[in-house]
């Protein structure tokens, strides 16, 4: 065949970055650790983002979901703290965690707690007051920046680029608005702004990154939750904060997003978690939207080929 | 290529001739995208400054452009925040910049229903006008044939979010003026700290840093929501973990604090000493104190007077106890050989003594005399007894052994809600984690200090954390997290009715006539504090100059006289009694943040006029338009006679000063830029205020103005607003010698008036004519005492009674936690921090028979602030409740005390008044009506009464509405749902809030039966870009004795489901409930 279909891979998914990037020298990878074991909630992340990127208030709601009131990474928040209280059974693996929002039911993914009354926790079976392994956790979540960037490769207009850091960026004076990019993300992470049409995420403080400055979020985090780094250095840190924790009696500890192999190539932000991915609403096993894509083009490109080979062969075959 | 920049500029042309074929990277990079710069990158200039909202005191890059604050951001040479920002410090930006600020003046006449504008010179000659004239209208020389040369007439509230200077010149303009109610947030926030830890230790700020809590085994964190109210100083705690610290949280709440920690010990409110009171009974009674340390230094081995009778003799209540008189005569806690009561009778002033049978329910008893511990303990004479051996019965070891051994873990299990097993293991941490090789910290703030009893709360951990050993040594000690950037420095210089700079104290009216009583009644015959003469003469010379001379006693005739208490709360009933008639509310918003808000308003509401300086429209400034009590119809706009001016203050980027931190460290912040409009410091309205009076009175031959026109008043300004320097107001501060050389340390000064010093324990922070507090050595390249950053009082030192590092012979402990320690060939004392003792006193001295002052200190007395030098386990005066903690109910309380058949504390202080009922306790009848008990609490999104957060966009977003927080189980009792709403009721007020019910509130088992509590944070009112009903329409008028701080922590009252009436619905319901509940005028004042 004529095409090169790996080429034709490469111009549909971003292989991995900065290399492939056409940047002289580029440095290495930087990336964000966040390490929820020591996040205390206090939102400074969400502050200093917003104070440094200018990003607009975005609701005054209280929403009773714990002390979260920002509820979700969008548009206008680009860090988003998420707070889980759990109580769990003493020697119940973590997974079966039920969460405040949990109080009963066959299945809980111990999803935070919704308003109304059904998200509101039970209370102890025998009115004692009996609470056994209370927790609550917080972790600040971010735009992952993917090693395998589902919304950079479904942009049209080049405004999601990949720059020389490895980090992923919309560029706001590029962007038409025309949100294939939010359905592509796989952590429903960048969205639309309701007033100006075009899509906002973390930027990973890009023009910091420029003035060899750290992301306002990490410069700000009171107690270093937020680890802001090169990724190789970064990915060896954690694995020893993992094993540090492990040691300390914390079985639970593990990391998120910090392998290369996994469905999106690895995050360029990951995690420390102190439980499955789905209690603090990140997708279990995230896969890059357009992993599929190559394999889809190539079946396409047989099928013309073998149409066109068959419409020869029907002509040619005539011709005899 | 480089030909072709134009069709290079096109993307395409790029990925087909680049090596980013996929297009997806450098050739996708747009041209504005490639330009993007950094605004920190582009800055004019980096002002290095401080955070104004805690007192953590995180450095601050301030960027500026153009004249304009563009970012701000922490310093990562701080050694304190190391770079690092809560998320009200990262709105800073918003908070200076933001369209929530305030640019003219505003002005509201007599009876007006509305703002009018006026310019700022118009509305500064009005203010003087009238304080001039409300001073000669209330004017007082005498009351009851004693001096008092003051005005009850004029009143002010605020300093403890302003610089040391903008106090120092309040406290000095007013003083000059007479006005003796004088007072700020620290009354509110901490002024028991002051009590407690002074009267243990000889001065009561924390006694340690934060960043020294790094070096801890163990930690406690007790009364303090540690990581919401102080995130930045929190990283400490977090650092010690990851050391291998254990951290334990004992709170009623579970909190983000106790996310965090090793073990969360939820606990009733305002249980406290209850729990500590155990935690000493089974250190002592397991042997487990740390022996040498407290036979050598604390006052274990000093025998008590025969005369003492403890709360065992007593039923709850110490001996000396006078009912009628609702205080303590203390002569009985005496040491044996050494009456901390003077023989004479001539100090009068000492809490709870001789005046008390003269001045009556106005009596000194109530005037917060143990403040005055902040830098000196207590007076004492003689040489007390002691039994070196401990086996005295009447040695204070003894004493407290019996006092508390009926401090039982069962007890503590029926008090508390504390489980047995729970209990030890918290007393094993503590135990394991002290002594030679390891140490523990306490860290605290209000919800200890703000109780009926908050000096004993804080008494209560000194005790403990003495038996430990643990006081002057690395990683130990007892961290006072304060909450205010510089509400340390507001006690230090204090703009506190009942103290002049240094802790050194107010004159009463009684007998102090002259400097010679004065001292004879204060000063103590030992330690430093002997030197108290030279300090005050100092100061009078820092005031007066060349008016204060030998002849007339140095001017201390100038000063107005005290008669009693003239706290804030005091304050308030004097408003409403139509005595105080001028009021300045110096960024402080009492109509949410104060105890019962209703009483404040109605205060507020009988005034002639009222001067608000804050940043926004706060809720004291408009409560005469939109009020509860407008609402409810109680009070009429048009009805109110109230003057209103409201002046927009500068923001800590627009003015230069100084804060002092938690750490006792003061920081230097420069100007970044100038205000805008008619913004201004505190610092010029307090110093042209003066000016502009002093020139009304002028020529006035009247003696009472002698003090305001002989005062030094005389500060250079610079700048368009001609705005004073504040350098040359911390030089005063500082002081300097006869020649006019800035003093270097307060070992200088002198009591012949050579020395002028306008507050001695900040003698050194201008030393050589150098601004110390501005030092920014980077701590990477310090220690971690980072001795050359700021500058910490007294003289520089970090941990006080840091002599305790070492053994008695003046070597550490341990190699572990060296400090300082005695090095013998050089014949001084050194180590890692400034050592707290005379640096050249070998640890064999012994002071000679009849030694006086510093002299009598031994070389093993470790507290040199105390009059012997001890830390006092046993407290024989200082505080006016008791001589150890005792435990006590709250005031409101559904719980009857089981430890004592005394119910509440006998000498707290009660305010009858119809709008400030309190409420059957324990067993009385109508308890139950109000069944629940109430905490309230900040929340890190959110600033104390809100008016430097609710009015930002950024941090309003992040906790929009008022929610009180309870268990699964009270909601299900009372019908509460989830996000919907509830009513909170007590005698006081009734308000709304979101409910969240939440398992990190739990029911606990007290005394046999389920008792819940209800959380409730504090920070909302009506004003501001998210609003709630203020909390405090809960809270009672109820004082802590010896500091007068009230009861917030802890409180009782009922909740239901759904909204609270509107309108005159809102008493009603009140009312409705004070008839269930059968109160009256005297329900709950009995003793």
């Amino acid at each position: 065949m004529a095409f090169d279909l790996s080429a034709l891979g490469s111009f549909l998914r971003s292989d991995d970055p900065p290399e492939a990037g056409g940047y002289p020298d580029p440095a290495p990878r930087v990336g964000f650790f966040t390490d929820t074991s020591v996040c205390i909630g206090c939102k400074a992340c969400e502050v200093a983002c917003k104070e440094w990127n200018a990003i607009p208030e975005d609701g005054l709601t209280f929403t009773g979901m714990s002390y979260d009131n920002s509820e979700h990474l969008g548009a206008s928040t680009w860090r988003h703290v998420a707070f889980i209280e759990q109580q769990r059974p003493m020697g119940a693996p973590s997974s079966a965690a039920p969460a405040a929002g949990g109080s009963g039911g066959p299945v809980d993914l111990g999803m935070p707690a919704m308003p109304g009354g059904a998200g509101a926790p039970a209370a102890a079976d025998d009115g004692s007051g009996d609470r056994t392994g209370l927790r609550w956790l917080m972790a600040s979540d971010v735009c992952k920046h993917c090693t395998h960037a589902a919304c950079l490769d479904v942009c049209p207009t080049g405004a999601l680029f990949r720059t020389e850091f490895g980090t992923v960026v919309v560029q706001e004076d590029v962007c038409n608005g025309c949100g294939y990019c939010v359905s592509a993300c796989p952590y429903g992470v960048i969205e639309t702004r309701k007033d100006d049409g075009r899509a906002w995420k973390c930027t990973m403080c890009y023009d910091r990154l420029g003035a060899g400055q750290e992301p306002a979020c990490a410069k700000a985090c009171p107690t270093d939750s937020i680890q802001f780094g090169d990724l190789d250095e970064l990915r060896v840190r954690a694995q020893a904060r993992v094993e540090q924790l492990h040691e300390a009696g914390v079985p639970e500890a593990r990391l998120y997003g910090a392998d290369p192999n996994d469905g999106v190539g690895g995050d360029g932000a990951f995690f420390l978690l102190l439980d499955e991915p789905e209690v603090y609403g990140l997708p279990p096993d995230p896969v890059v939207t357009t992993r599929d894509l190559p394999v889809m083009w190539r079946n396409a490109a047989l099928a013309a080929g073998a149409l066109l080979i068959g419409l020869a062969v029907t002509f040619l075959g005539r011709k005899r | 290529m480089k030909q072709l920049p134009l069709i290079q500029s096109w993307p395409v042309v790029r990925q087909l001739t680049g090596d980013d074929r996929a297009g997806k990277a450098s050739a996708a990079k747009s041209a504005r995208t490639a330009n993007l710069k950094a605004r920190t990158q582009t800055a004019d200039r980096v002002v290095k400054s401080v955070c104004p909202y805690c007192a953590v005191g995180c450095g601050q890059n301030v960027f500026v452009k153009d004249g304009k604050v563009i970012q701000i951001e922490g310093d990562p040479d701080s050694p304190v925040s190391r770079g690092r920002l809560c998320p009200k410090g990262s709105a800073s930006l918003q908070l200076t910049t933001g369209d929530a600020r305030l640019h003219t003046v505003k002005y509201r006449p007599p009876y007006g229903t509305d703002w009018q504008e006026l310019s700022l010179d118009e509305a500064m000659r009005m203010v003087a006008e009238r304080v001039v004239r409300t001073r000669a209208d209330t004017w007082e020389d005498e009351k009851d044939g004693k001096t008092t040369r003051r005005t009850m007439g004029i009143a002010s509230l605020g300093g403890a979010t302003l610089d040391n200077e903008e106090n120092y010149l309040i406290k000095k303009l007013f003083t000059s003026l007479g006005i003796v109610q004088v007072e700020n947030q620290a009354r509110v926030c901490h002024s028991s700290t002051v009590v407690g830890l002074g009267t243990s230790f000889g001065r009561g700020g924390s006694t340690m840093f934060l960043q020294d809590l790094q070096h801890a085994d163990c930690i406690v964190i007790e009364g303090s929501n540690f990581a919401e109210a102080h995130p930045v100083g929190f990283q400490w705690v977090v650092e010690a973990k990851a050391r291998g610290a254990k951290v334990i949280h004992i709170d009623p709440r579970f909190t983000r604090t106790s996310a965090l920690a090793d073990l969360h010990v939820p606990l009733r409110v305002g249980t406290d000493i209850a729990f500590i009171g155990a935690l000493i009974n089974h250190v002592l009674s397991t042997d487990s104190y740390f022996k040498e340390y407290v036979q050598n230094y604390t006052n274990a081995s000093t025998l008590v007077s025969e005369d003492f009778q403890d709360t065992e003799d007593l039923d709850g209540l110490f001996s000396g106890f006078d009912a009628e008189k609702r205080a303590y005569d203390f002569r009985s806690w005496s040491y044996e050989g050494a009456p901390a009561a003077p023989a004479s009778g001539q100090r009068d002033q000492t809490p709870g003594q001789a005046e008390a049978e003269e001045s009556g329910p106005e009596g000194i008893q109530h005037a917060g005399r143990g403040e005055q511990h902040g830098s000196g303990g207590t007076a004492m004479e003689g040489q007390p007894h002691t039994d070196p051996t401990l086996q005295n019965p009447r040695c204070v070891l003894n004493v407290l052994r019996r006092h508390y051994a009926r401090y039982t873990p069962e007890k503590v299990e029926e008090v508390c809600g504390i489980p047995k097993e729970t209990f030890f293991e918290v007393a094993q941490a503590l135990i394991d984690n002290s002594g030679p090789e390891r140490t523990s910290s306490f860290a605290y703030a209000v919800g200890w200090t703000q109780h009926s009893a908050g000096s004993q709360f804080i008494r209560a951990a000194c005790v403990l954390q003495l038996l430990l050993g643990n006081i002057g040594r690395p990683g130990g000690g007892i961290m006072a997290l304060r909450g205010h950037a510089s509400i340390q420095g507001s006690s230090d210089i204090p703009t506190l009715f009942n103290l002049l700079p240094g802790y050194l104290p107010m004159p009463y009216a009684h007998h102090q006539t002259d400097l010679e009583s004065f001292f004879q009644a204060d000063a103590a015959r030992k330690g430093f504090w002997a030197n108290m003469p030279a300090y005050m003469i100092s100061l009078l010379k820092a005031w007066w100059g060349p008016a204060a001379t030998p002849e007339n006693d140095f001017c201390f005739g100038y000063l107005p006289r005290l008669t009693g208490s003239h706290s804030t709360y005091d304050t308030v009933m004097e408003q409403i009694a139509g005595r105080c008639k001028g009021y300045f509310l110096l960024g402080e918003n009492p109509a949410v943040g104060s105890a019962n808000a209703t009483m404040q308003r109605l205060g507020m509401a009988n005034l002639d006029w009222l001067v608000v300086r804050d940043f926004s429209l706060i809720e004291s400034a408009t409560w005469w338009k939109d009020g509860p009590e407008i609402l409810s119809g109680e009070l009429k706009t048009t009805d109110i006679a109230t003057e209103v001016f409201v002046f927009p203050a500068a923001a800590h980027t627009e003015k230069a000063g100084s804060f002092t931190n938690t750490n006792r460290m003061l920081q230097w912040r420069h100007k970044a830029v100038e205000p805008e409009g008619d913004a201004r410091s505190d610092l010029w309205f307090m110093y042209h205020l003066g000016r502009i009076i002093r020139e009304m009175l002028a020529g006035s031959t009247e003696e009472r103005d002698r003090p305001i026109l002989d005062l030094t008043w005389d500060y250079p300004t610079e700048g368009p607003t001609a705005e004073p320097m504040g350098e040359a107001v911390l030089a005063e501060i500082n002081g300097w010698d006869a020649s006019g050389k800035q003093l270097s340390t307060y070992l200088d000064l002198k009591d012949d008036g050579s020395t002028a010093c306008g507050c001695w324990i900040y003698c050194g922070v201008y030393a050589d004519g150098v601004n110390q507090a501005a030092r920014r050595k980077p701590g990477t390249e310090q220690n971690w005492v980072a001795a050359e950053w700021g500058w910490t009082w007294p003289l520089n030192r970090h941990i006080l009674y840091n002599r305790a590092s070492a053994d008695p012979d003046g070597k550490p402990w341990s190699e572990r936690k060296k400090l300082v320690w005695w090095d013998a060939d050089a014949g001084k004392w050194s180590g890692f921090d400034v050592p707290d003792f005379e640096v050249k006193k070998s640890p064999d001295y012994r002071p000679p028979e009849g030694a006086q002052g510093v002299e009598a200190l031994s070389g093993i007395d470790p507290f040199i602030m105390q009059a012997d030098g001890k830390g006092w386990l046993y407290a024989p005066a200082g505080v006016v409740d008791g001589p150890m903690p005792a435990h006590y109910e709250p005031q409101d309380s559904p719980v009857q005390n089981a430890l004592y058949g005394q119910q509440r504390n006998p000498a707290r202080i009660v305010f009858p008044a119809e709008h400030n009922r309190y409420q059957p306790s324990g067993d009385t009848a109508g308890s139950e009506v109000y069944p629940f008990l109430v905490t309230t609490y900040r929340l890190t999104e959110h600033f104390t009464a809100g008016g430097m957060s609710r009015w930002q966009p950024y941090l309003a977003e992040l906790q929009p509405e008022l929610f009180c927080e309870v268990s699964p189980e009270l909601a299900a009792e009372r019908g509460l749902t989830h996000g919907g709403w509830a009513t909170l009721v007590t005698a006081r007020g009734a308000i709304e809030a979101r409910v969240m019910v939440t398992h990190r509130m739990r029911p606990l088992r007290i005394q046999g039966r389920m008792v819940d509590q209800i959380g409730i944070p504090y920070h909302f009112g009506p004003n501001g870009l998210v609003a709630g009903d203020a909390v405090n329409e809960l809270s009672a008028i109820v004082l802590d004795p010896s500091s007068h701080i009230q009861e917030v922590k802890a409180f009782a009252a009922d909740i239901r489901p759904g909204r609270r009436p509107q309108g005159a619905g809102r008493p009603a319901l009140v009312r409705e409930y004070q008839e269930r509940a059968g109160v009256t005028a005297s329900t709950g004042t009995e003793i």
